[in-house]
């Protein structure tokens, strides 16, 4: 972070990849324009940043890319309002802004030496697919014991990452439980059904393990009774949220839940938290 | 630092002097029916007699709309889509006459803007070159509660200077070193006589005797926030709110801001402006979903920020100075002190 | 006026009894003198908080729209006449209401009594027939009420209730008074840029709270065009020129609709005499259509109707 806290870094954009087949999902590799922000931009997967694109605003995009990936930081934005739909339409080696990391990020250090069990719906992957690549990495590995995805979409072309998705099918240092709603697609060797469904059926024990959520409010619903009759205590669900923010950084005052600031005391709130919160997310 | 005195025909003298060094702005009336801080110029004169300003001098820290940054979007411009912090002034300024329960409300916002994790860079440099030169209230209104909210008509937290009007002669009570710095630039040394002291102690204890409004904030802290959260008495409080800004924007004490960028042709600002947590675009999502999206909620969110969250997270009382303006001027009579009554019951 | 409160508390408590109604929309006494609360009753317990003076002046047809229930509501003449707004424009059923009309003589303006005594605290407030007596520390004073009323209520032409179920004492004499559109006359006269400064500076003090807005019983749009944000048509910031686009829009959009009952005068913390903006408007109405606002219920304003026949060839 800047000396102003509100100063985005320069960046630049060095690759553009379209995630969906809707083409309403792309991910930016970002660069920096001064090689020491670079090194003062150091995040944990769960983070987020401010995407500053002059003109536009700004909005709060969690960080897709793990610190154990260097040389680019990497978003994957959902076109939706006025900010997004014109960073769309950016190409590669334009400027923008980012701002961060902002917010806290996934319990890693009370997680370590546990199973990790990560659910995923949607595009809300983005953070989940930071923490997997982090949890990945060779040296970091070792301090988890399994790792389960159950990670959905409404159909196969929905899919977040998909290259990557396949290639952790194929280890057998993590365990993937890829889902979409429905497919007419013959050739589909993953389940069918929804993510509280295939999580149900493929999650048979809870012990040891944390389980960390990130999905459409809908999903989130449904998956948390699945959890609790796992045996999940709220402890030990772990949930990333979203809310309109500006500032970042718990000062502009729009996205408190009680007396908790999702951009500041959050994102990421064990299910123990929220209980003690009103209801208003 | 001892009490100095002037008398009151010199006070302008003081004011005019003060002007070499400092901006200086005074309650005046302009040509509307209610006063508001004002530069001080050749026409204007002081009213001891003013109750309190229309708006809250938050403004001089918190404008309505500052520029943050600026930028081009021109492409040949080196620059382009790079943002530049704006120029802002910071330079010395006086503010003469703010109520002692405005002035608390600077150390209420200041716990939101300049935390142990951020700075936010505009509030400070505006609250440092800010000195608070309060006047006590002699004649306080019957909507000041400002005892029940952590202050009073002569309190000196939030000042670095506290006037106290004594007929003829003005008491100047210097409180921090900035204030004492602003009286040795204007040669103010004259030390004030013990009777005046005791009459400044006599005003000071008349004056909060006729404070008649009073509320109970004491159980606030202990309450369980949901409990309050999902209390009955929201319901009837929201129905006649009309979820327009006027508490928020008056209020001394509601520092909510939106970011917004602006760009004329090719060269635009990002700005910031005062936001309300009673506009329901305040927390709407761009997918649509609002986590508030009915009144009531906004309404509860407003009181339950002020009187219930600010206590939990910085345990510094309430976010609530007791001015009144919301009282008075809610063009539906929502009555904080009603509110905080329900809440701490 | 002010022995209508005990009329008010009977009329509900029976029409809450009977269940006529299930709920009552009326005023409740504020907090300090010259203020009164809008409130919503649904227990013939309570009817008791019911209260009417001068002061009454926010315009409770703005509470109306999205209620489900059957609503007993007090009506002055203007207010009324919203009602009869929200009935043409679909926002409530004639048949889930029932209306208290209530004849009314005027509503007191606080903005001028505030004027009146300036820094002067007002600590009660008693009214007669036709005078009110303003009391504080130090002082008492009593006031003609016709000197003090709200702008509108000098010049309002409908001081009877136009649709009721039932009526609050008699039916008063309507004025037959002076031009009310004599000051928008005057702003028609002068120059155009010497009236583009005058609109400047009446909104030099404004805040965008949007008070004058929200207490409007016209303004229901869901996301008003000031706070659409895809696109965004106006700018948030304190520039003037958003400010102006945000009065003039509003204005327009009340064009043919406003009832000119002051509720946005009223409500303005910063007493911006908003009605300026609107009066243009409803004169241009009333001249060029021969229309009054929310006068009939068979027909809707002149401009949001189109007609294939219409006798304006530019517009068929």
């Amino acid at each position: 972070m800047t000396d102003n806290p509100y100063l985005p870094y320069p960046v630049k954009i060095q690759e553009i990849i379209t995630e969906t087949e809707d083409n309403n999902l792309k991910s930016y590799k970002l660069t920096f324009l001064n090689k020491e922000d670079e090194g003062n931009f150091s995040y944990t997967p769960g983070q987020f940043c401010e995407i500053s694109i002059p003109g536009k605003g700004e909005i709060p995009i969690g960080i897709a890319s793990s610190p154990t990936e260097k040389g680019f930081v990497m978003f994957t934005v959902n076109k939706t309002g006025v900010v997004t739909r014109f960073l769309h339409n950016m190409e590669e080696d334009e400027l923008l802004g980012i701002r961060g990391p902002l917010g806290n990020w996934y319990p890693w250090e009370q997680m370590e030496g546990k199973n990790v069990l990560v659910i995923g719906g949607g595009f809300a992957f983005t953070t989940l697919r930071s923490s997997i690549v982090y949890m990945l990495e060779p040296e970091n590995r070792k301090k988890f014991k399994d790792i389960t995805v159950v990670y959905g979409s409404r159909s196969p072309g929905l899919l977040l990452y998909r290259n990557e998705l396949i290639e952790w099918e194929k280890r057998d240092d993590i365990n993937m439980h890829i889902t979409v709603d429905g497919t007419d697609d013959p050739d589909w060797k993953y389940n069918v059904g929804f993510v509280p469904t295939i999580t149900e059926k493929k999650i048979t024990t809870s012990e040891d393990t944390y389980a960390i959520v990130c999905g459409p409010p809908i999903m989130i619903k449904f998956t948390q009774p699945v959890l609790e009759k796992i045996g999940f205590t709220a402890e030990k669900i772990i949930m990333s949220l979203e809310m309109r923010m500006k500032c970042g950084i718990g000062i502009c005052g729009r996205c408190n839940i009680g007396d908790k600031y999702v951009c500041k005391d959050g994102p990421v709130f064990s299910l123990a938290e929220l209980n003690e919160l009103p209801n208003e997310y | 630092m001892t009490d100095k005195m002037i008398k009151k025909d010199q006070f302008m003298g003081f004011l005019h002097k003060l002007k070499n060094d400092y901006n200086v702005f005074i309650p005046a009336k302009e040509d509307d029916n209610f006063y508001n801080f004002t530069a001080l110029g050749e026409k204007e004169t002081f009213d001891f007699d003013y109750k309190n300003t229309r708006l809250s001098p938050k403004s001089f820290a918190l404008p309505q709309s500052e520029k943050m940054f600026e930028f081009s979007l021109n492409k040949s411009d080196k620059d382009a889509n790079i943002l530049r912090e704006a120029a802002s002034d910071s330079s010395n300024t006086a503010i003469v006459g703010i109520r002692p329960c405005d002035a608390n409300a600077f150390k209420v916002i200041n716990a939101n803007f300049d935390n142990p994790e951020f700075r936010d860079p505009w509030w400070t440099k505006h609250r440092d070159s800010l000195t608070l030169i309060g006047l006590g209230c002699n004649e306080p209104d019957s909507t000041c509660f400002c005892t029940s909210a952590g202050g009073g008509p002569f309190d000196e937290k939030g000042l670095d200077i506290l006037l106290f009007d004594l007929d003829e002669h003005i008491l100047i009570r210097p409180i921090t070193k900035k204030g004492g710095k602003l009286l040795e630039t204007a040669d103010i040394n004259q030390e004030a006589d013990s009777s005046l002291k005791q009459k400044a102690d006599e005003v000071k204890a008349a004056s909060e005797k006729k404070i008649s409004s009073h509320v109970a904030t004491d159980k606030l802290k202990s309450k369980n926030a949901l409990e309050l959260f999902n209390a009955s008495f929201w319901d009837d409080i929201a129905f006649s709110c009309i979820n327009c800004g006027t508490c928020t924007f008056l209020c001394p004490t509601c520092w909510c801001f939106d970011i917004q960028d602006e760009v004329n042709y090719d060269q635009g600002d990002r700005i910031r402006n005062w936001d309300s947590c009673m506009f329901p675009l305040f927390t709407l999502h761009a997918s649509g979903h609002n986590p508030r999206p009915e009144k009531v909620q906004r309404v509860r969110q407003r009181f339950m920020h002020k009187l219930k969250y600010y206590v939990d997270k910085y345990d510094n009382g309430i976010a609530c100075v007791g001015c009144g303006r919301c009282v008075k001027y809610c063009p539906v009579n929502i009555d904080i002190r009603e509110v905080i009554r329900l809440m701490n019951e | 006026m002010m022995d209508y409160s005990n009329k008010i508390k009977e009329i509900a408590k029976k029409l809450l009894e009977e269940k006529t109604v299930d709920s009552v929309i009326g005023f409740k006494k504020g907090t300090l003198p010259m203020m009164t609360m809008p409130i919503l009753i649904n227990e013939p317990g309570k009817t008791d908080d019911l209260y009417w003076d001068s002061f009454c002046n926010m315009n409770l047809a703005n509470y109306l729209p999205k209620r489900a229930e059957k609503v007993g509501i007090f009506a002055k003449g203007c207010d009324s006449r919203n009602i009869v707004n929200h009935i043409v424009e679909n926002q409530i059923k004639r048949e889930q209401l029932h209306i208290i009309g209530i004849p009314c003589e005027g509503m007191l303006d606080k903005r001028k009594i505030r004027a009146l005594l300036g820094e002067k605290e007002l600590k009660e407030v008693s009214e007669s027939k036709t005078s009110v007596t303003l009391k504080g520390e130090g002082f008492e004073e009593t006031i003609e009420k016709k000197d003090y009323l709200q702008d509108n209520c000098k010049t309002c032409l409908h001081r009877n209730p136009v649709i009721y179920d039932e009526l609050l004492g008699d039916l008063l004499a309507e004025n037959q008074g002076p031009d009310p559109y004599d000051d928008v006359e005057q702003i028609e006269k002068i120059g155009s840029g010497e009236r583009w400064d005058f609109f400047q500076g009446l909104i030099k003090n404004c805040i965008r709270c949007y008070a004058c807005r929200n207490a409007c019983p016209l303004c229901y749009c869901p996301t008003c065009f000031v706070d659409e944000s895809d696109p965004q048509w106006v700018g948030k910031s304190d520039d003037s020129v958003d400010t102006m686009t945000f009065h003039l829009l509003r204005a327009y959009h009340c064009a043919g609709r406003c009832t000119d009952c002051g509720a946005c005068e009223q409500a303005c913390p910063m007493d911006i005499n908003v009605r300026l903006f609107t009066r243009k408007l409803n004169k241009d109405a009333l001249k060029l259509y021969g229309w009054e606002a929310g006068l009939k219920l068979d027909e809707r304003p002149p401009l949001d109707t189109y007609r294939p026949d219409d006798y304006d060839e530019f517009i068929r």
